[in-house]
């Protein structure tokens, strides 16, 4: 089972305090996995504009940043700044790790006049592209993530070891809102891209757990045809492409995920003031309904966060934090390290019906409730 | 001696030992009740008074005459019309387990003699093909060891039913639903289905055992078992009553009982569960539905509208109708109109190499709610021997290869599958459903093995064992027409047998379920659970070869 730590804050903050919580709860993961996503970033060396594309990834070989290098030019993105790791290879086991990306870039100024959509696409397809490319060259690139104000990192190891190896402890990094993964590998093979958490335009999940309704989700979401529906090196990769389905492409609010991967049943539905549209959701969305146990956190582009749960065994994962800063985390102990001085009394372990949401104000967090009337007027 | 010309050898003479099955008596054991002749359903074998001679073996010529000795026993008939079928109700009647029919172990000769009067060997049952089928070997290898441990079958809370009727895309549904659109009728029903048998076919003691086992299931124990009635309509009082809700109307080539449908419509309570279209079956494939003249009775005659006592063979398709296109379009639409878009409509074909086409046809028909695919080993009330045997395409790949075809177009959810033919054929009944679910079923029809389970019936790929469901004349009473028969079918027992059948699958389900951790909806099309250790098969099914 893996482990999960999220943080927010108002305040930027260093992730490397989220890679201690990881460590807090060590016997849940094996070191066969670390990702982390970072978002509102900034800087020590440099004032970040934070509308500027970020690419996040690993380019193994001299030749693969070459060849990256070529391609970003050819399609008219600007290098503005490109962050130094000072890297310690020696705290983890990889050794082809030439260098670790990330660059903040200009729009090419073919892009001016796109809608936000397009663009969003846009940036969506250089990612798939850049990936395609390091595929096609014995996996010499990797490319997690391309996207304004978001820093994803992955790599094989021990969160406090990785972090070493990055010197995220210099603090030269800090982000409003943190979110890492310790995997514990189950049936699918030790790859980068198999580490959480996943990320598809803006939207990022990760979750301890494994989802056995796999195999029918992805086929699914496969069918679907959409180019960002790919990989699935692991069986978690569904629940961010269910996030993304659901906000993006059905324009649904994010209350409607927890109704689409783990619908209310017939009988409850029949109760519910929306259960006719609910129960048509269902239907509709039946190939989506994950068979956990798992706790799913996820961000949004605009900071927002989430927490829910599978509906089938519950799992320990908690919030809590004060006004601004929140925390959450898969075991008490992980929220325990990130917010010591918190009111516990404030803390909560989300059931099966709920949705924990922290607004991007953070001044409290939401606790929302399947059973709530669902909040999308025209569909009532 | 005897002269040889009064020995009797026409070609078609036969010895009891040419028989499929040999009746094995025991003159020691016989209290010659007459029972077992009372009860044999083809009158295969007879009580006799028989001479035995006693010669007196004696040297002196005047003591030596011959005495005789009669006594009584049971002996086989050899005409073939008469002969033994192996469905054993002799040896269940007789109190002193005197007599049993065995098969024969050689080849049968009446399999040459069986076309008296220019007349194909016509049947009941289902393709003679003992031992294990393809389903039987599908293991279930996923087994949650790490992470997620197995689930508790015993205490966990699972979801098991499936949706039959057309499933929207998300976004179609979104749009209809803004604008108030029509959206498809959708039925959450257990994915069990007791399959389509005709009133006509079964007796009408077995119908109503059928109905009222299916009614306990969804009142008492809220699982929404559906049955669908085969070709020939469903008695009145049904149509009009609350139960019509738990049943899936067949129109198929005859139109045999839709008068009394339609008259009833107005008339009706609730809507049945759907309405089949039988465009072909895995039994018979290209062949309509055929009820003998020895099942015609005058209860049928009137529910079909036809005289007593004639043969009624459905055309092979649905004849007012041009091509198989525009007849599933247009019968769907029609149907779906008949009960104003509130009833999911969907058709019934043979497995066929040319199911993918038929199924391709459906998806671009936005009133299409489904597709039932019947395989080579569905069973049959009626039907040609060299139908049965050698006409169709197996389930398992003509399933899959649908499923799969659905999957790239991103529709699988919106075309539900079903899947018949040969479904618990060795009695596997959950294991086959669940594995054929597996491969990208919603839900799987069971015909045989309900009136196996539900009402002893004893017919058995076995040396074609009973297999007279043509005639009318079944041991057990559950095809046949004549009272006298079914009377011995007590339709409150069958129920009972149905709600035993649907609460053990009900177990097994979690039971296979629980150890692959899945709980929150029915694992449709989850083929990485699944395991065969026949290369070629996996390779096909795309499935694990494991060994």
């Amino acid at each position: 089972m893996c482990r999960l730590a999220l943080k927010t804050s108002n305040e930027a903050f260093s992730p490397y305090g989220v890679f201690e919580a990881m460590e807090a709860m060590q016997e849940g993961y094996d070191g066969s996995g670390l990702g982390l996503i970072m978002r509102g970033l900034e800087f020590t060396d440099y004032s970040y504009n934070s509308n500027d594309p970020i690419l996040s990834g690993i380019a193994h070989t001299e030749e693969a940043l070459h060849r990256l290098n070529a391609f970003m030019q050819e399609r008219g993105f600007e290098l503005k700044y490109d962050h130094e790791f000072h890297v310690d290879l020696s705290h983890i086991e990889a050794k082809d790790r030439y260098k670790y990306l990330v660059r903040v870039y200009k729009r090419p100024r073919s892009w001016k006049g796109l809608s936000q959509e397009e663009v969003e696409n846009e940036m969506m397809m250089t990612r798939l592209a850049l990936r395609k490319d390091g595929e096609e060259h014995g996996g010499d690139l990797t490319s997690f993530a391309f996207w304004p104000d978001v820093i994803m990192i992955k790599e094989v190891g021990w969160p406090l070891e990785v972090g070493k190896a990055l010197g995220l402890d210099e603090d030269r990094i800090k982000a409003r809102v943190c979110m890492a993964q310790g995997r514990q590998n189950t049936n699918w093979g030790i790859n980068l891209y198999a580490c959480h958490p996943f990320f598809i335009q803006g939207i990022a999940t990760m979750t301890n757990g494994e989802n056995t309704a796999f195999i029918p989700i992805r086929d699914w979401l496969t069918g679907k045809g959409f180019p960002g529906y790919i990989g699935y090196q692991s069986d978690s990769e569904v629940f961010t492409h269910i996030l993304h389905y659901v906000i993006k492409q059905l324009k649904l609010p994010l209350q409607a995920y927890k109704h689409v991967i783990t619908p209310l049943k017939t009988e409850e539905l029949e109760r519910h003031p929306q259960g006719d549209f609910l129960l048509g959701l269902r239907n509709v969305c039946r190939r989506l309904i994950i068979d956990g146990p798992n706790a799913v956190m996820g961000t949004l582009p605009d900071e927002t966060c989430l927490l829910v749960m599978d509906a089938k065994k519950l799992r320990p994962a908690t919030i809590g934090g004060k006004p601004g800063t929140w925390a959450m985390a898969s075991e008490m102990c992980g929220v325990d390290a990130m917010i010591p001085d918190r009111d516990k009394s404030l803390d909560f372990q989300p059931m099966r019906p709920h949705t924990v949401i922290v607004p991007p104000d953070r001044q409290e967090y939401k606790i929302w409730s399947q059973f709530d009337q669902f909040p999308l007027p025209q569909a009532a | 001696m005897v002269s040889i010309r009064s020995v009797p050898s026409t070609p078609s003479s036969l010895a009891a030992n040419d028989f499929p099955w040999i009746i094995e008596h025991r003159e020691d054991r016989c209290t010659l009740c007459g029972r077992c002749t009372a009860v044999c359903p083809v009158n295969a074998i007879k009580l006799s008074y028989m001479r035995q001679r006693m010669p007196k073996l004696v040297l002196n010529a005047a003591e030596r005459k011959t005495s005789f000795r009669t006594f009584v026993g049971i002996r086989q008939k050899t005409d073939v019309s008469k002969r033994c079928v192996g469905c054993g109700l002799c040896a269940m009647v007789c109190p002193n387990q005197a007599i049993k029919p065995v098969p024969n172990p050689t080849r049968d000769r009446v399999r040459f003699q069986n076309t008296q009067h220019g007349e194909a060997w016509k049947r009941g049952g289902r393709r003679n093909e003992p031992g294990a089928n393809l389903l039987d070997k599908i293991l279930f290898t996923r087994i949650s060891m790490l992470t997620d441990p197995a689930l508790d079958a015993g205490r966990h809370e699972f979801f098991l039913n499936t949706l039959l009727g057309r499933v929207l895309s998300p976004e179609e549904y979104l749009k209809r639903k803004m604008n108030g659109d029509w959206i498809p009728p959708v039925r959450e029903i257990f994915p069990f289905i007791i399959g389509s048998m005709s009133f006509g076919a079964l007796s009408p003691n077995m119908w109503l055992g059928l109905l009222q086992g299916v009614a306990y299931l969804n009142e008492v124990h809220h699982m929404p078992v559906v049955m669908a009635t085969g070709e020939g309509g469903c008695p009145p009082w049904v149509l009009k009553s609350k139960f019509l809700k738990y049943i899936i109307l067949q129109i198929a080539s005859g139109y045999f009982g839709w008068d009394e449908i339609i008259r009833a419509i107005p008339e009706m309570q609730c809507d049945p569960a759907a309405i089949e279209i039988k465009y072909g079956q895995g039994a018979k494939p290209g062949d309509g539905g055929l009820l003998m003249w020895y099942k015609v009775s005058k209860l049928i005659a009137r529910l079909r509208g036809v005289p007593e006592g004639v043969d009624l063979p459905s055309p092979p398709v649905h004849q007012t109708l041009y091509s198989i296109e525009e007849s599933v379009m247009k019968m769907i639409q029609s149907l779906s109109m008949a009960w104003d878009f509130r009833v999911p409509v969907y058709p019934k074909i043979s497995g066929s190499n040319s199911a993918k086409a038929v199924l391709n046809n459906l998806v671009r028909n936005p009133y299409a709610a489904g597709l039932l695919i019947d395989g080579v080993d569905g069973g049959t009330g009626a039907a040609y021997n060299v139908s049965m045997d050698f006409m169709g395409h197996p389930i398992a790949s003509n399933l899959r290869e649908c499923y799969l075809d659905l999957c790239a177009q991103g529709k699988q959810n919106e075309i539900p599958l079903f899947a018949a033919g040969g479904v618990g054929k060795n009695g596997n009944v959950t294991q086959n459903g669940m594995a054929l679910i597996m491969l990208g079923a919603s839900g799987v029809h069971l015909g045989k093995y309900i009136m196996q389970a539900a009402a002893g019936c004893l017919g058995a790929e076995d040396h074609n064992r009973c297999n007279i469901c043509n005639i009318g004349l079944c041991p057990k009473g559950i095809t046949s027409q004549n009272p006298k028969i079914y009377r011995r079918l007590d339709p409150d027992k069958v129920a009972e047998r149905v709600v035993d059948t649907f609460l053990a699958i009900r177990t097994e389900m979690k039971k296979i379920m629980a150890p692959l951790g899945r709980s929150q909806s029915l694992p449709i099309g989850m083929s990485d659970a699944l395991g065969i250790a026949d290369k070629a098969a996996a390779e096909r099914l795309q499935i694990k070869y494991v060994c």
